[in-house]
């Protein structure tokens, strides 16, 4: 039987030398946590399942810095890299996974261009293509919306790109839907409500994405304790967890968490 | 020790390379047929349909056919297992190396496809390359295909899958394992190190 995995993600800032892992709150406030190569190896020896790595700056003259990153990482971690941030190309997908990178994450440019997603895919294989979807609750419904039940009434999510700066008008379940149909692999679901928030991971969304497509759905955004991950495993069919501000500042360790889990019957790679 | 993993242009050959490099083999990637002679173990990666990894890999086949018969250490990964089978449903009519008889078959509906992500083996043998792997040990897999070798005793692991998988397999000089050691954290590290022992014994 397929483990939950849990995935540390660094949101690197790659405007200084080498680059470094920010955080920020609700896709705004930066928060300064390390060196990217180093956080990794850490989680890496914690026992992190993947690591998703996240160039917030996105910007096309940092792309060196990233595979620099993703090179000196992939010397010494040796579980799935993911890569994702401003990849608008295969000939840019190709630089990261010549790096080392097992998977590149794309949101922005596949909402731009979803044909990229099918290119992408049919060159490295589906699973090495993650669409990124950050949602946002809207409750003003209209006619033609993915209406979801939340515990503050019925909404519908409304994917935003451009690192949340921007809002696209698509429907989040709808997008899902049609990039596994382009060929995505799995689908990074990020709730733009709760991210950096530390309520929890937003359930009736990742339920609702998790329920409806046959690829994996990473949760994403809340996550400040053990037992928000226990939640997402139990109500929804996720198949991992991110997190980022609850490894990145102390507060748990990778390790310790999946004890918490196994111990509470969640099957978890120890 | 050094060893040659065969690039026949399908998939990223760079984490097998760093993961060998890490346990302190000696890897050279291996783009020529001809360049293969000499190596003490050899690497069959595989990323892709099975089809098109045949028709590449195929230029290699005479050597690699050749390094078995030597008693070359072979380790096959992913397709690189799936290859030394006879024939695979995803691209029916395209044949296998034909080292291990039995088809590669599809994972069932009723599970998730690819199986992507950690299972626990199931150890049916303990040969040395699990040497330090203990049941229920986890490895990373990336799959939507799996071999089904008709003599059951070349079975050296197994997973839960909707059925039961093959995990790994294992016949004379050659291993191979469905699951990517390379991407497998410390225990898929061993399994390499395993290797590395083994072609230098």
């Amino acid at each position: 039987m397929l483990a939950r995995r849990i995935i540390p993600c660094l949101d690197c800032d790659l405007q200084v030398p080498g680059g470094r892992v920010v955080k920020g709150i609700e896709f705004q406030q930066i928060r300064y946590a390390g060196v990217p190569w180093e956080l990794a190896g850490k989680y890496y020896q914690d026992g992190a399942d993947e690591i998703v790595f996240l160039d917030i700056t996105a910007s096309h003259e940092r792309r060196e810095t990233m595979t620099e990153v993703i090179k000196k990482t992939s010397r010494s971690v040796f579980v799935p890299l993911a890569v994702g941030g401003g990849i608008s190309s295969i000939e840019q997908a190709r630089e990261v996974f010549n790096a080392g990178a097992d998977k590149i994450t794309l949101n922005t440019s596949a909402i731009k261009r979803p044909e990229l997603i099918r290119e992408i895919a049919s060159h490295y294989g589906n699973q090495a293509v993650v669409l990124a979807i950050d949602a946002k609750r809207r409750y003003a419904l209209e006619p033609g919306r993915r209406v979801v039940q939340t515990e503050s009434g019925p909404c519908w999510f409304e994917c935003s790109y451009y690192g949340g700066r921007k809002f696209t008008g698509v429907d989040a379940l709808d997008w899902a839907e049609r990039a596994v149909a382009l060929g995505a692999g799995e689908i990074l679901l990020t709730s733009m409500d709760r991210d950096g928030t530390y309520d929890g991971f937003d359930i009736p969304l990742t339920d609702a994405v998790s329920g409806m497509v046959k690829v994996p759905v990473i949760a994403s955004g809340g996550c400040a304790s053990p037992d928000h991950m226990l939640e997402v495993f139990q109500k929804t069919r996720a198949s991992a967890a991110l997190a980022a501000s609850i490894f990145h500042f102390g507060e748990w360790n990778v390790r310790d968490v999946k004890d918490y889990l196994k111990k509470r019957g969640v099957v978890v790679r120890i | 020790m050094t060893i040659a993993i065969v690039d026949y242009g399908m998939g990223n050959l760079f984490s097998i390379y760093n993961a060998l490099d890490y346990v302190r083999a000696s890897p050279e990637i291996i783009k020529e047929p001809a360049a293969l002679q000499g190596f003490q173990g050899i690497v069959v990666p595989g990323v892709g349909a099975f089809g098109q990894c045949m028709e590449r890999l195929s230029q290699f086949q005479e050597a690699l056919s050749r390094a078995r018969q030597d008693g070359v250490p072979i380790l096959g990964i992913c397709v690189g297992l799936q290859v030394l089978f006879e024939e695979s449903e995803e691209n029916p009519g395209a044949r296998g190396l034909g080292w291990i008889k039995g088809k590669v078959v599809k994972l069932p509906d009723s599970v998730m496809i690819p199986q992507m992500g950690w299972n626990g083996l199931s150890i049916r043998q303990h040969v040395p390359m699990l040497d330090g792997i203990e049941e229920g040990d986890m490895f990373y897999f990336v799959h939507s295909y799996y071999g089904r070798p008709e003599d059951a005793s070349l079975l050296v692991a197994t997973v839960e899958h909707g059925v039961t998988v093959t995990a790994a397999v294992a016949s004379d000089n050659v291993f191979a394992t469905q699951f990517h050691p390379e991407k497998s954290g410390a225990r898929g590290l061993r399994i390499l190190e395993n290797f590395v022992r083994s072609v230098s014994c």
